[in-house]
Parts: C-alpha cells; structure tokens; sequence
C-alpha cells in the first residue's frame, strides 16, 4: 500500500488510513477523513512541505507526516 | 472586572474564518487591548451597541480546528468555554464559519454546541462561497443543525445588522445534543457529572479527555479524574478519534444534503493559480525577496516628505514655544527637554505606520502563510520551523508582538529558540537610531539608477540582524536537546482581498500605542536626563563660570564664551559623569561620553537614544535658533581630533551596537511571561550584548 508521500505532483488518491494514532487524530480534524480523496497539490521547492486539497481546501504538511497517511490502491 | 450587567459574547472559530474583521466591524474604535495583526494569539475585548440600546462586551479569541487544542493559543479558547467561572466566560457565544469551506468549520460548532452555551452561527465570507458557485439551502441547514444562521460578508458589512439583531434575542439552549457522546464512555462520564456536579455529558466527557490541559482544576481534582478514568478503562486517543468521526459523519451528510457545488471540481481556482507562481522554486523566492526589498525601500523613499514635514513642524513650534515664555527654567525644560524628547518619537510615525500596513498586507491577502509553507525545508536545517517566519518578519515591526506570535509553533525547542532569536530582527525602534545616523554618514544618492544608497545600507542592516538571527538558532539547535517531535499541519487559506479597514485599524491602533507607549518612556527619560544634565554637584560644575572664564580669555565673545560655558556644564552635570565613567569600556568602539549617556539610557528602550542626543545637543549648544538634530550631529566636532566626531566609523560602530544589543525592558518583559522564568531573558541579554560589543569594535576598526 502507498502513502500518501508517494503520490507524484496533481496524483489523487483515496485515504485509507493512518500510520501514527496521535497524529491521525490532527488529521482527522483537519477533513482528512478515511473514505476521502485527496490531491497533491503543491510541492515546495526543496521536495518538502507539500500541498494537498482535500475536503474542499488547501492543507500543508511535511513529507514525513504524509508518509503516516495511507492511500488505497 | 467587567460590570455583570453587560453581557460578554465571544467570536469562536477555526483560523481565518474572518473573526477579527468580524470584531473589527461590531466594535469600531472602542477596542480596550492590540492586538497583531492576521493571526490572533490572544483574546482581545471590545464593546458594541446592539439594536436593543444595551452595550454588549465582545472577546475576539485564536482561531482553533477543535476545542482540543494542539498549541498555546488554542488553549485560550478551551481556558475560557470550559470554566464557567472564567472572567470572561460568555453568556453567547457567535461561531464564525468560513461559509466556502463548512465541513471542516462545523466541527468546531457541534463541539461548542454540546457544551451548552447560546450561541448563534455565522456563515461568514459568503461572498467567497457564491464566488465557488456554492449553493447553500440556509433553511435546511438551520434546521438539520438545530441553530440560528446568520450569513455575512465582512468585508461589505452585510449581514452585521442581522446579527446584531440576532444577539438581542434570547438564544434557545437545544436540548439535545448534536452527536451524543454518551455511549463512547457512559461509567466516565456518569462518575464525572457526580464528582464535578455537571449536568452536560459533554462537559463531563471533556473532563475526561483533558483533565491534564484544564487550568482551571487542581492537582487533586485531576487525580480523581484519573482515577475515574483508569477505573472506568477510558483511553483519550482512539475515543477522540471516534468522537471526531462520528461528528464528521452527521456533519458530510448535513452539508452534502444542503450545500450544492455547482463548480467542475476538476477546474483549478484562481488560488490554485497564484499558488503555483508564489511556491514556484525560482519565481516563489524571486517574490519572497522582492517583497521584502519593497517595504525597506517604501520604509525610506515614502516616509521621508511627511517626516520632513513633522520635524520642521516641531521645531518651528519649538521656536514659537521659545519666544512667547520668558526665558528661563521652565522654557528650556519644555523645549530642550520635553519637546526635543517628542520630536524623537513623532518623527517615525510614518515610517512605522508603512512598516505595519505592509505587515498587515501580507497576513490579510494569504502570502504569509505561503511564505511559511516556502521557507520551512530552509528554516528547519538552522534549528527553526517554516512558522518562525511569521515572527521573524513580524519583528522587524516589533519583537513585543512576535514573540507571542510563536505561540501557534507546537514545539517547545523550535519555539524557543524562535523566541531567542527574535529580538535580533531589526525591529521598528531601531529605525530612528538608523535613520539619523545612516543620513549623517552616507551620501543621497541613486544606484544602479533604480536604488536608493540610504535605502540599500538600511537593508544591509536589517540583513545583518537576520543573518544574526539565523546564526545563532543555528547555535542553538546544536546545544539544545530535541524535544517532542513537532508537526506542522497548516492550512493554506484562499487569497483574499485585504480588507482596508483592517488595514487602517491596524495602522492607527499600532501607531497609537508607539507614540503612547513610547512617547511616556521618551518623555520620562528626556525630563530626567535634562534635570540630570543641567544640573551637577561637584565643584567644577559650581565653579563653572570662573573655570570657563578662564579657559576661553579675556577676549573671546560672549557668544564663544556661552557655548563653551553650556558645553562645560554639561560635562560636570551628573549625567555627564555618569557618561564619564563609561566611557573607558566604549572608548574602544569609538564612542565619547556623549554616546556613553545615550547608551546608558538605551537599556530601557532603543528608541530612545534620538530624545537623548536631542536632550544633550540642545543643552550642550547655547544658541536659539532652531536647528534639527541630524544638524547639530554633523556640526559636532572631535576634540581630540578637529574633525567631524560623526566620522563613518563611529556612525557604523553604533548602528552596528544598535542592531545586535537587546535594548528594550519590555521585550525581556515578555519573553520572561512567554517563558515563564528569568534564565531566558537573562541569558539573551548577556549573550546579544556581548555579540553587539565585540561586532561594534570590529566594525569600527575595519572603518577607522
Ligand atoms: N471575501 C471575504 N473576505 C473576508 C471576509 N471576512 C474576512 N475576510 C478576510 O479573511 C482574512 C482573515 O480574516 P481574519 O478576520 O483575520 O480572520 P480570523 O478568524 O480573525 O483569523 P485568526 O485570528 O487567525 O483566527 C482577512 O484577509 C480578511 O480580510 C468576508 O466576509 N469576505
Ligand atoms: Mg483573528
């Protein structure tokens, strides 16, 4: 299974679930919901943050707290 | 505290919902404490007249996701709609949503409706939801969420009227909650409500999941809350993540059922557009610095009429002061003293009010935050994280606000050494220190046909106290042990049109509470030191008549006879030993006992350095007629030397020293709150001073 790290510049995908507990909890706050897609939007200039929209906005976050989002195949 | 009799309603909701511009519009100018502006980090009260002729108290709070809070300034919001002994616990509560994005902003509201407070929603910015060809059925969803729904646009004003209306009404409590956390802990949370004497399950359910964060309770209350818990097999985390889910799940269905996209989702947004130039890794840092360039230069091509015009103003009225008093104590105090004082404070009202208005421009419009999101891979490597940019940027209006702008960074290490390296930036009270002195010593003249010479060193010096900033961090990070892992979880709001009124507010609410604020150290010191520099106590400065006498001859003028007599004086005065016994440890970086004074009373503010070299210079000359003080700084010579005593040396050693020396009481005043202790403030004094030192001597060798 991929993470959410993986996926390529404009690549969608649907998130399955999470790595880290503590973390997904933010997540989910955040609309990072199982069950919704999402799309790498932005990735800045040094490979790292990203960009992803998801739930209808725009969030940032570091490869390594993508990396804990798991997207279905 | 407040009288009982208003009622208090607070503005909850998520980050840049539009809450402060929503306050900003309910209260106008009758606004108690500043506030920074963009991001709110700390409550801040106003008052406003409803319809119903009652005035109503309104606290605009940090934007938050959740009422679990993740960092310092969230914790605000929980501090105060938990306890309901809270000073400013609202009686109503106004949720204020981001109309374009309500899925994720509901969250907070079903979470703040639990709770049980009155409250009334706002689908703020629906100007932006119509732009996204949002349709949303206002009935329907009034209904599905069981509360009053008030759509505004803050930036025209409409809907304000509603609302206002909306808040003389007495909002029905439901009886039912929103999504019922009962059957997530029903032991916990029955034992709780006993314990406690609460009567909302999710007060009691929150209890459970933050006892540790909750202030408001002592050691022994949380212990028995943690009992409760290990008796009853409560774990925070995963019922959390249940309790999130679960609300998410009646939330998507609420708003597929009411809201509808009319949009081709596949349609990239303007947004999505600019984004991609502003992160673009050539063009976004091409931007990042040309921005930056754009406020030092508007800072110094566009502040210099209206601050020609001031100074010239002062002076003539100085002038006027002059000639209608008699000549004597009294006129002398108020025109060398206290109007000299106040010309060094009103004269950077326009360079500060550019400096706020751009700050406040690029928070308002969304770039900050891309700013962040660009610098974060870069900031990390020194130690830092992509949110210290904000105070980063922020500090070179001033460090006060951009300290407590480091509240939103989650980690400890990473805010610390952001708190650390703040006072570094060159803030806005370094500016009258190098305005006088980069004018003094470096010509008016264009570069490369586009740049302004003055402009250009100003940019250096602010490069220097960045470069300093970073360096040390650097330093830091290496001697401080990691602490918890820190994330960095951030949203990118929409670009916004700046709202002008936010803008203004901010221009006049800062420029306010500088010429305030500072304007009463000024004034205090430039009294002070006129009483300490006009007067002296030992014999040289009784016998200051003869000795002059003496040393000028039998044939000198009157007039030479009076300058060298004031000048005299002034060097016996108390202020002028005091200056005197300095200046053998300053002596090395170039600076007189004339400086030394200065230097002395810099420790309390920087900004006061100007007030008291006009203080000294006007005492020191004897003559009335009215010449500014960069005037009478150019004329001043060397003793020693015959020459200028303002060579480029002495003027780049001091403008060094005033860029790294931590000069400013209430700076340490704030990091001691912010770090709730005297180790940090006392080990950055230490350490920039000693910085500032050694570069000033470094400085003035390389020049001299
Ligand atoms: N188009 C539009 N923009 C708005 C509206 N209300 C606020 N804004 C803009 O949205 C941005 C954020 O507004 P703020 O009032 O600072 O938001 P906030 O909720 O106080 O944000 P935090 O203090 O960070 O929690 C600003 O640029 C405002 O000008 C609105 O109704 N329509
Ligand atoms: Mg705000």
């Amino acid at each position: 299974m991929r993470s959410l790290a993986e996926l390529k510049k404009n690549e969608r995908g649907i998130i399955n679930g999470f790595k880290d507990d503590s973390l997904s909890v933010k997540l989910i706050e955040m609309g990072c919901l199982p069950g919704t897609e999402v799309s790498v939007d932005l990735i800045a200039p040094f490979g790292d943050p990203i960009a992803i929209g998801v739930s209808g906005y725009c969030l940032s976050l570091r490869k390594d707290e993508a990396a804990c989002i798991m997207i279905e195949d | 505290m407040a009288s009982t009799d208003r009622i208090k309603i607070a503005l909850v909701g998520n980050p840049n919902s539009g809450k402060t511009t929503l306050f900003n519009l309910l209260t106008g100018l009758n606004q108690k404490t500043g506030n920074f502006p963009g991001v709110t980090v700390d409550k801040k009260s106003g008052f406003s007249k409803l319809p119903d002729g009652t005035t109503a108290e309104i606290i605009d709070l940090p934007g938050t996701y959740s009422i679990y809070p993740k960092t310092l300034d969230e914790q605000i919001v929980q501090d105060i709609l938990l306890d309901p002994e809270h000073s400013q616990y609202p009686d109503k509560v106004i949720v204020v949503t981001d109309a374009s994005n309500l899925k994720r902003n509901l969250l907070l509201f079903t979470q703040i409706r639990d709770l049980g407070i009155p409250l009334v929603l706002v689908l703020n910015m629906i100007d932006v939801a119509q732009l996204k060809k949002l349709n949303i059925d206002l009935r329907g969803l009034s209904i599905d969420l069981g509360v009053k729904i008030i759509p505004t646009n803050s930036h025209s004003g409409d809907g304000i009227a509603a609302l206002k209306e909306a808040l003389t009404q007495p909002l029905v409590k439901s009886k039912r909650p929103f999504y019922d956390i009962y059957d997530l802990a029903p032991k916990t949370i029955d034992a709780i409500k006993t314990e406690f004497d609460l009567t909302e399950n999710y007060r009691a359910y929150q209890y459970a999941q933050q006892s540790v964060r909750l202030n408001f309770l002592n050691d022994k209350e949380k212990e028995r809350i943690a009992k409760i818990k290990d008796e009853n097999g409560f774990y925070d985390v995963p019922t959390q993540s249940q309790e999130t889910l679960g609300r998410y799940q009646f939330i998507s269905d609420i708003v597929d059922r009411n809201v509808k996209n009319s949009r081709d989702p596949l349609k990239k947004s303007v947004s999505q557009k600019i984004d991609r130039v502003v992160t673009h890794p050539v063009f976004g840092y091409l931007i990042f610095f040309t921005v930056l360039m754009l406020i030092f230069q508007a800072i110094f091509a566009w502040a210099e009429g209206p601050m020609n015009l001031i100074e010239g103003s002062i002076a003539e009225f100085s002038g006027w002061v002059k000639g209608i008093l008699p000549e004597g104590i009294l006129s002398d105090l108020l025109t060398d003293g206290v109007l000299a004082g106040l010309a060094g404070v009103l004269v950077f009202i326009p360079q500060i009010a550019i400096l706020f208005a751009f700050i406040a421009l690029l928070e308002e419009s969304g770039y900050m935050s891309r700013a962040v999101f660009l610098m974060d891979k870069l900031m990390r490597k020194v130690g830092l994280n992509g949110k210290s940019v904000v105070p980063l940027i922020s500090g070179m209006a001033c460090a006060i606000p951009a300290i407590m702008a480091t509240r939103n960074i989650e980690s400890w290490k990473d805010r610390l050494i952001t708190i650390f390296v703040t006072p570094f930036m060159s803030c806005s009270a370094r500016l009258p220190v190098y305005a006088i002195l980069i004018g003094l010593v470096v010509p008016e003249q264009q570069v490369l046909g586009i740049f302004n010479l003055q402009g250009l060193v100003l940019q250096a010096l602010y490069l220097l106290g960045f470069l300093a900033a970073i360096g040390s961090a650097y330093v830091m990070k290496l001697i401080l042990k990691a602490g918890q892992k820190s994330y960095f979880i951030m949203e990118l709001p929409g670009y916004k049109i700046p709202s002008w009124k936010n803008i203004g507010l901010t221009i006049y609410d800062k420029s306010k509470t500088f010429v305030l604020e500072a304007g009463k150290i000024i004034i205090a010191i430039s009294i002070v030191l006129w009483v300490l520099a006009s007067y002296g106590f030992n014999d040289n400065f009784r016998n200051a008549e003869e000795n002059v006498r003496q040393q000028v001859g039998e044939n000198a003028s009157q007039e030479e006879y009076e300058v060298a007599l004031s000048s005299y004086k002034l060097e016996h005065s108390v202020a002028g030993s005091f200056g005197k016994i300095i200046e053998p440890a300053i002596r090395p970086l170039g600076y007189d006992w004339k400086i030394g004074i200065a230097l002395i009373t810099s420790f309390a503010a920087r900004e006061v350095f100007v007030g008291t070299m006009s203080t000294i210079y006007s005492i020191g000359a004897s003559d009335d007629d009215e010449v500014t003080i960069r005037e009478r700084l150019r004329e001043e010579k060397n003793p020693e030397t015959g020459g200028p005593m303002y060579t480029p040396a002495v003027a780049f050693s001091l403008m060094v020293f005033y860029a790294f020396a931590m000069q400013c009481m209430s700076t340490l005043a704030i990091v001691y709150r912010e770090t709730k202790g005297w180790k940090w403030p006392i080990i950055q004094t230490v350490y920039m001073t000693a910085v500032a030192y050694i570069s000033a001597f470094i400085t003035y060798n390389i020049f001299s």
